[in-house]
């Protein structure tokens, strides 16, 4: 047993991969041996760009699949969102599923990087960047959805508060308009965000870029970074200040999109408990994403050393928290249709479990609550190949929440004459994976050309543990 | 870099030494002018090269003079390109006189009448600028009241439609009407010599005294022709129970609004019956229990099928049409009536059925009604016409005229005589004069292929149909919108018809087919022909004035038939019993076997285990005029196929009926495709499992399954006509039935129609005696939550001008589907075709819902008209981003297409569902014909807009506009709604919520007016009046209220 000043007791355990804490935790919080190991090991990625061919490989993959997406579009846009399987009383269907998924999708790297970082949290360095890139791809996705669900996708900029010439505005009770706003603004300020962090890295690639084209490329996004003292106290002034600033957005832009439905008076979207409730989801999903996207990564890039075990462990560990609060929500919904003694709420919470749609419902009940439970083994949290698969369960599983709370609750509402059922086609389909398809080309060329683990921060790392904070 | 002024001023710096040395190096005559030149200076380079000193302004030199040319030249010619599209030259001409009663902008009306099954029905119809955009009821009309059905509000569209018949045809090709007119001489010259024994005329039901006396012209002029009458909705059993009854033709009619008591034999007088907008009229007007009334008559329904008429009854009994026989007879024994009667066939529960309305009606003596249907046999009426004599209905509720028709014959009869003749090859020349028996004759007269052995036959008709192919010629029919003509409505009156437009394709009308075969020069129009026929009658002092009154009334007052008296035949009671009565029907047998694939499917581990195949034997068959396509005529038109069928909400189909035990029993479910066998026809169709339908009973729709026509009714549907004969044009028993494995895809615009609880305050109802001893029943169960329990400000709106509002009656509603259309029609709604409609994408603004309660083999129909709310407080309208949806001064919720973006949250929160979107583009802007069809007052919509119904908006907006010329209030009842005016039952009520006085306001103080989900506090301005039953305390039949 090794103990360092100042951080806690590590242990290694026989057949334990990873060094471990007294109570058997994955200790290490980063592997790597030095400095130079690190700035190597980050920076070729862009610069020397090992794995060309798995990169190439999923990058066709995603490029063939945003290929998809661009006809889908294009098709919806000649044709008009009658292709889709929407009708009355479904008006909405997986557009807005897709929107409201990837807008959670899109709460984990703020999350990971503005409240971790303001909560102190370490484990969070070597992830934050590729989970704030994973944040703002995700919101690209998700910002097209509410457009192109549109009737007249063309008129979109009506949705706007602008000088209009017939003195026209926006209808601010709608929650539609606090969406544009949320949404915009969440955007903004993840994109600044994300990129203030990767100014210094810009500058470390650019410093060991040897070609002219990448010094110049990587030199323009460095903004005449040179590390000086004054530099580093600025941009640690201007990170902590938009950290502040993008904390309060984590939770006001998944409750702002909940007002979709919460506003509403519709049975099953009706309901106070849907701020809290999206948030927990978003950051659920969010996390799963992450997990999702950086087990592979992690080992097909030989990250191993700076994402380790650790972090693995604790993300699982905020999925298996946030996977609770989501299902004491589902069991508030319950509680409150049978509580209220509404019949409308009543028959919908019925009809979700056992009508039409209970298929749904119950593999949303298994795939989001039930095989999550595995996080509870310390093993699931700690093994990537079962860790991945409890991820790509969650996501699964709140793709159909969102599904079973668009399209289950429209289906059967007051009327009984108008409860219709909602197939969707294949231009719904192609839409959803076209989008997945977006999303992984815009991440692919974040990897291939940009630093996606944070240089500095895991120097920072280093030194810390080098003189025994960590 | 400096520019030439900066460098002439500061000179740069010369290296002197350079120059020195470059210097040293130079030989002979070479002068320099300044050390710039020799230092060869960029400036001093320049210097040399400017043709002007520093400060002189010159040309860029990307464009020089030469290019400046030649970009001016190329600029000129691509200008002059768009000259390449030739403008079309267009010439306006303005009015030099004014037509008087024209103006621009403002819509007139002109009385005329539309015919169906023969009876005229008054219409009067609105023309915009020249062209007929809506046809509605003409009050004064006595079939019509100003109520219209489906078929008068669809018609605007059966003249605008793009695939009628636009020439004339001979042997399929394009002719003329010269050509047709040099044949016909021909053809008189060789029957002139015969008397015209080879002439034929085949017409459907005619009422026109003027068509009937061209006719009875030419069969002066052709003693040896024959002038035959085949209409497929006929009416012969009618003709023939008179017949039975009283030994002569005599039409009955009824009053329902003296009625206490109505006992239906299975007769659909509200929506079949030619006098179907009067009998709703009278029928609903003795149910209305609104202002302290608190009578109202009952209504007792024996039926196969569940029909309009069924829908309503108090007490419905499901029974086998052959059946029906059997009831009535038993009925005529226990009213005594009939003194010896046959034996009780009816079960123990049909009998006690029919003693609680034996019991009642001899308590209402001479206040009741017993009508027998079309589809009864003769025998059925007679009876009918007995129990009414008995009952003390006759002189009371009951009287009896000649009939309307200008030559009442047996129409099967009429036809078979001429197949036959057809088939000998007697006939040298057939005039088919409308309609189109080649599709829907009797299967067994065989007439297409008896209409091949006639030398010439002569088919006059809008569309080119089935007949038309097989005829020699074919003359595009003028439309009755686009002719003029007479005929009589159902009680005798003479309604004239007058053109609202010149024929869109050169038709013609009939009279102008006969006339030309009195007199070819000069060719005599039908304006003339109609008008010279009544000079002749003198029907007036003063003809001209006469003449124009009647035009402007739309009939010719005075001329209902007067009512006769008839006696039963004599010693008709006694033979009842004596009569032989009907085969008594075979029990059904179900067999099974397995399927002919089965074998095959031997060694094929994936053939489903259940392949069987299912023969169900010894069914009745019925065949019905379909509720929207009646006999096929309007297959072609969209509208109607789109509109959801009363009760069972099918569209763009008809289907095979079976009830839900037949199903249950055979396995059998919706969409099933099955074959139906009769008489060794066969033809097959998909199953619907329709409750209500009596147990072995098949129901088929006519007027499907057209081959020709038009594009849109060609191929949609299976055609039934193949099954019916001429023995059993409407009931046959000994039908079977054989699964198939095929599938067809039936669409219905409402899936659920159960109301699952009551505490959905969705749909109210009582019986009439829970209503008499508490009157406040439906207002003490309505929770409305208090007006000011919203986020928003409560007194937002004040609506101190006016607050406009809907009452419906839900229990005069019958369902008949009049205002769905009449919606459409106003608001330019577009027809999206079966596959859209299975997509749940509808346009209807107002949909009709049907709710069943009880038991599934009788269970209880309610209908409920269901336009949008217009609420105080709309949820709608909180959540359109872009306030596309509005709240204006009078209360109305606008939708505003242009300012749409289509987000459809509104629809959403909408709990009604009453918004229509246009998921794609729905609306043709691109067929001519249609273009002047569309209400011009109304907005067309486009792709990615909602849409709703707008209170008829345009309407309130043209009553405002000529209030304030007026300088008054809009006046109660000034407003009418397209579907208030529609509705034969008077059931929808709209008007001004701040005027004390008007019905409508009067209607919602009523204890039966209950807001549609009123709990949601979104105050609806459309309400309902509960429905109220008029059961029978002795009745034996359950069905929970």
């Amino acid at each position: 047993m090794e103990t360092i000043q100042g951080s806690e007791p590590q242990l290694r355990v026989p057949g334990k991969p990873y060094v471990v804490t007294p109570l058997d935790y994955p200790a290490v919080l980063i592997a790597a041996k030095d400095y130079q190991q690190v700035s190597d090991q980050i920076a070729d990625i862009p610069l020397v760009h090992p794995r060309k061919r798995e990169w190439l490989a999923g990058f066709s993959i995603a490029c063939l699949l945003l290929l998809m997406f661009m006809v889908a579009v294009g098709y919806l846009l000649y044709r008009g969102v009658g292709i889709w399987g929407i009708n009355i009383p479904v008006a909405w269907g997986f557009a807005i599923t897709n929107f409201v998924w990837w807008i959670g999708i899109g709460h984990a790297g703020t999350f990971i990087s503005a409240i971790l970082l303001l909560l102190l949290q370490k484990w969070r360095t070597t992830i934050n960047r590729f989970t704030e890139a994973m944040t703002l791809f995700a919101v690209i996705c998700a910002g097209m959805f509410p457009l192109l669900h549109l009737g007249r996708p063309w008129v979109f900029y009506w949705l706007l508060p602008y000088p209009d010439t017939m003195a026209l505005w926006p209808q601010f009770r709608s929650p539609l308009v606090w969406d544009v706003f949320a949404v915009s603004t969440y955007f903004t300020v993840s994109l600044l965000f994300w990129y203030l962090g990767i100014v210094p890295d810009l500058a470390t690639v650019r410093d060991k870029a040897r070609t002219k084209w990448r010094r110049i490329f990587y030199g323009l996004g460095a903004l005449g970074w040179r590390g000086s003292a004054v530099h580093w106290q600025n941009h640690q002034s201007a990170y902590l200040l938009l950290a502040g600033l993008a904390t309060p957005l984590v939770l006001s832009v998944h409750s702002v999109v909940s007002f979709d439905f919460a506003v509403a008076q519709l049975p099953g979207w009706h309901s106070t408990i849907f701020p809290p409730y999206f948030v927990a989801g978003a950051i659920y999903s969010g996390f799963a994403m992450v997990l999702n996207l950086v087990i592979p990564i992690r080992r097909l890039y030989g990250f191993q050393n700076l994402i380790t075990e650790r972090t693995l462990n604790n993300m699982a560990c905020v999925m298996l928290a946030t996977g609770w609060m989501v299902t004491y929500g589902y069991i508030m919904e319950a509680f409150m249709a049978w509580y209220s003694g509404e019949p409308f709420d009543r028959a919908m919470m019925w009809d979700r479990a056992f009508g039409a749609y209970g298929w749904v419902f119950w593999l949303l009940m298994t795939v989001n609550v039930f095989i999550p439970q595995l996080l509870w083994s310390r093993w699931v949290r700690t093994h990537p190949v079962p860790l991945f698969f409890v991820a790509l369960s969650v996501n699964v599983g709140m793709w159909l929440e969102r599904f079973v709370i668009v399209v289950q609750s429209l289906h059967h509402d007051f009327v009984p004459s108008s409860w219709r059922m909602y197939f969707p086609t294949k231009w719904d389909w192609m839409t959803l994976f076209g989008s997945i398809g977006l999303f992984l080309t815009l991440l692919f060329l974040f990897i291939r050309y940009l630093p996606m683990i944070s240089i500095s921060e895991s120097r920072e790392l280093i030194a810390q543990r080098k003189e025994g904070r960590l | 870099m400096n520019t030439p002024e900066q460098a002439a001023e500061n000179p740069a710096r010369l290296d002197l030494g350079a120059i020195r040395a470059k210097l040293n190096g130079v030989r002979g005559q070479d002068y320099w002018r300044s050390l710039e030149e020799i230092a060869e200076t960029r400036e001093f380079q320049e210097l040399l090269h400017r043709e002007f000193p520093p400060g002189a302004s010159e040309w860029w030199d990307g464009l020089n003079r030469r290019n400046f040319l030649k970009m001016a030249a190329a600029t000129l010619a691509l200008s002059g390109m768009t000259a390449c599209t030739k403008q079309p030259t267009r010439q306006i001409f303005p009015y030099v006189n004014q037509p008087q009663e024209l103006v621009l902008g403002q819509p007139l009306f002109y009385a005329s009448s539309m015919l169906l099954g023969g009876f005229a029905t008054g219409v009067l119809v609105k023309s915009r600028e020249g062209h007929p955009i809506k046809v509605d009821g003409n009050p004064e009309h006595p079939s019509s009241l100003g109520a219209s059905s489906v078929w008068m509000q669809t018609s605007i569209l059966g003249l605008y439609d793009p695939d009628r018949s636009q020439t004339v045809n001979h042997a399929g090709d394009i002719s003329t009407w010269a050509l047709f007119l040099s044949d016909l001489n021909d053809l008189l010259r060789e029957q002139a010599p015969k008397k015209g024994a080879g002439l034929r005329f085949l017409t459907e039901t005619i009422t026109s005294p003027t068509l009937a006396a061209q006719l009875n012209d030419l069969q002066k002029k052709f003693p040896g022709s024959k002038w035959c009458q085949y209409d497929p909705i006929t009416r012969d059993n009618v003709r023939e129970g008179a017949r039975l009854a009283f030994g002569r033709l005599v039409e009955a009619h009824y009053q329902f609004d003296k009625a206490a008591v109505i006992v239906a034999l299975d007769a659909d007088f509200l929506y079949i019956h030619p006098e179907r907008l009067r009998y709703t009229r009278q029928f609903t007007d003795g149910r209305r229990v609104s202002f302290g009334k608190r009578e109202m008559n009952r209504l007792y329904v024996v039926e196969s099928t569940p029909t309009v008429t069924g829908s309503m009854a108090d007490h419905r009994l499901p029974l086998a049409s052959a059946q029906v026989e059997d009831l009535a007879r038993v009925m005529a024994q226990q009213l005594g009536a009939a003194t010896q009667g046959a034996a009780n066939v009816l079960s123990p529960e049909q009998t006690a059925w029919l003693a609680a309305l034996v019991g009642d009606l001899k308590q209402h003596h001479a206040a009741s009604i017993v009508i027998a249907g079309e589809w009864q046999p003769p025998i059925v009426h007679a009876l009918a016409h007995l129990l009414n004599q008995t009952l003390g209905n006759v002189g009371n509720t009951v009287h009896y005229t000649e009939p309307a028709e200008a030559h009442p014959v047996n129409q099967i009869d009429s036809l078979r005589e001429l197949a036959a003749e057809m088939k000998s090859g007697a006939v040298d020349a057939l005039f088919i004069l409308g309609g189109n028996p080649v599709y829907n004759a009797p299967a067994d007269l065989e007439f297409g292929s008896n209409l091949a052995k006639v030398k010439r036959s002569i088919h006059l008709g809008l569309e080119l149909d089935e007949t038309a192919a097989l005829s020699t010629w074919h003359i595009p029919q003028a439309h009755y919108l686009e002719s003029w003509s007479d005929a009589r409505a159902f009680d005798g009156t003479v309604s004239l018809m007058q053109p609202l437009i010149a024929p869109l394709y050169d038709g013609k009308s009939a009279h102008e087919v006969l006339g030309a075969m009195v007199q070819q020069q000069p060719v005599r129009s039908d304006y003339e022909i109609v008008r010279e026929f009544w000079q002749t009658q003198k029907p007036w002092p003063d003809f001209e004035l006469g003449w124009r009154k009647s035009l402007h009334d739309g009939f010719i007052t005075g001329t209902q038939a007067p009512a006769v008296t008839v006696r039963m035949k004599e010693g008709f009671a006694g033979t009842l019993a004596s009569e032989s009565k009907m085969t008594p029907a075979q029990p059904v047998v179900i067999k099974t076997s397995p399927s002919p694939q089965a074998a095959s499917d031997a060694g094929d581990p994936f053939a489903p285990a259940s392949r069987k195949v299912v023969h169900i034997e010894n069914l009745e068959l019925c065949f019905r005029p379909d509720p929207n396509l009646w006999d096929g005529r309007f297959a072609n038109n969209g509208w109607l196929q789109e509109c959801p069928k009363p009760i069972s909400k099918l569209i763009w189909d008809n289907a095979v009926l079976i009830s839900p035990s037949l199903a249950e029993r055979s396995g059998l479910a919706a969409n099933d495709v099955v074959e139906v066998s009769f008489q060794g026809r066969t033809l097959r169709g998909p199953v619907w499992v329709m409750p209500g339908q009596a147990e072995n009973t098949l129901t088929l729709h006519l007027g499907y399954g057209r081959s020709r026509g038009g594009r849109v009714g060609r191929g949609v549907g299976f055609d039934a006509y193949p099954l019916r004969t001429a023995d059993a044009p409407w009931l046959g028993t000994g039908a079977k039935l054989v699964t198939t494995e095929a599938s067809h895809q039936l669409v219905s615009t409402q899936l659920h129609h159960n109301l699952h609880s009551p505490e959905r305050q969705i749909y109210r109802s009582a019986t009439l005696d829970e209503l008499r001893a508490q009157p406040d029943i439906i207002k003490k169960t309505v929770e409305i939550p208090p007006r000011d329990e919203t986020l928003y400000n409560p007194d937002e709106y004040k609506y101190n001008a006016h607050r406009w509002g809907m009452s419906i009656d839900l229990t005069t509603c019958i369902g008949c589907n009049a205002c769905v259309v009449a919606c459409e029609v106003e608001n330019n709604i577009p027809v999206v075709g079966k596959d859209q409609v299975s997509r749940g994408r509808d346009m209807l603004w107002l949909r009709v819902d049907t709710y069943y309660k009880g038991a599934l083999d009788n269970p209880g129909f309610s209908h409920m008209p269901v336009p949008c709310m217009h609420c105080e407080h709309a949820p709608c309208e909180l959540v359109c981003p872009v306030e596309a949806t509005l709240h204006d001064s009078e209360g109305l919720n606008l939708q505003v297409y242009n300012r749409c973006v289509g987000t459809r949250f509104c629809s959403n929160n909408c709990p009604y569902k009453v918004r229509r979107f246009n998921f794609l583009q729905y609306t043709d802007y691109h067929t001519p014909s249609l273009k002047p069809m569309y209400n011009p007052e109304v907005t067309v919509r486009w792709r990615g807009v909602m849409e709703k119904c707008t209170y008829c908006v345009q309407r309130i907006a043209a009553a405002r506009i000529a209030s304030e010329k007026e300088n008054r209030r809009i006046r109660d009842g000034e407003v009418k709604t397209a579907c208030q005016e529609a509705c034969p039952a008077v059931a929808i009520v709209f008007g001004d919520l701040n005027d004390p006085d008007a019905k409508v306001t009067q209607l919602k103080r009523q204890p039966l007016d209950y807001p549609m989900l009123g709990q949601l506090n979104t105050r609806p301005r459309t309400t309902y009046l509960a429905k109220v039953e008029n059961r029978n305390p002795e009745t034996t039949d359950k069905r929970p209220v």
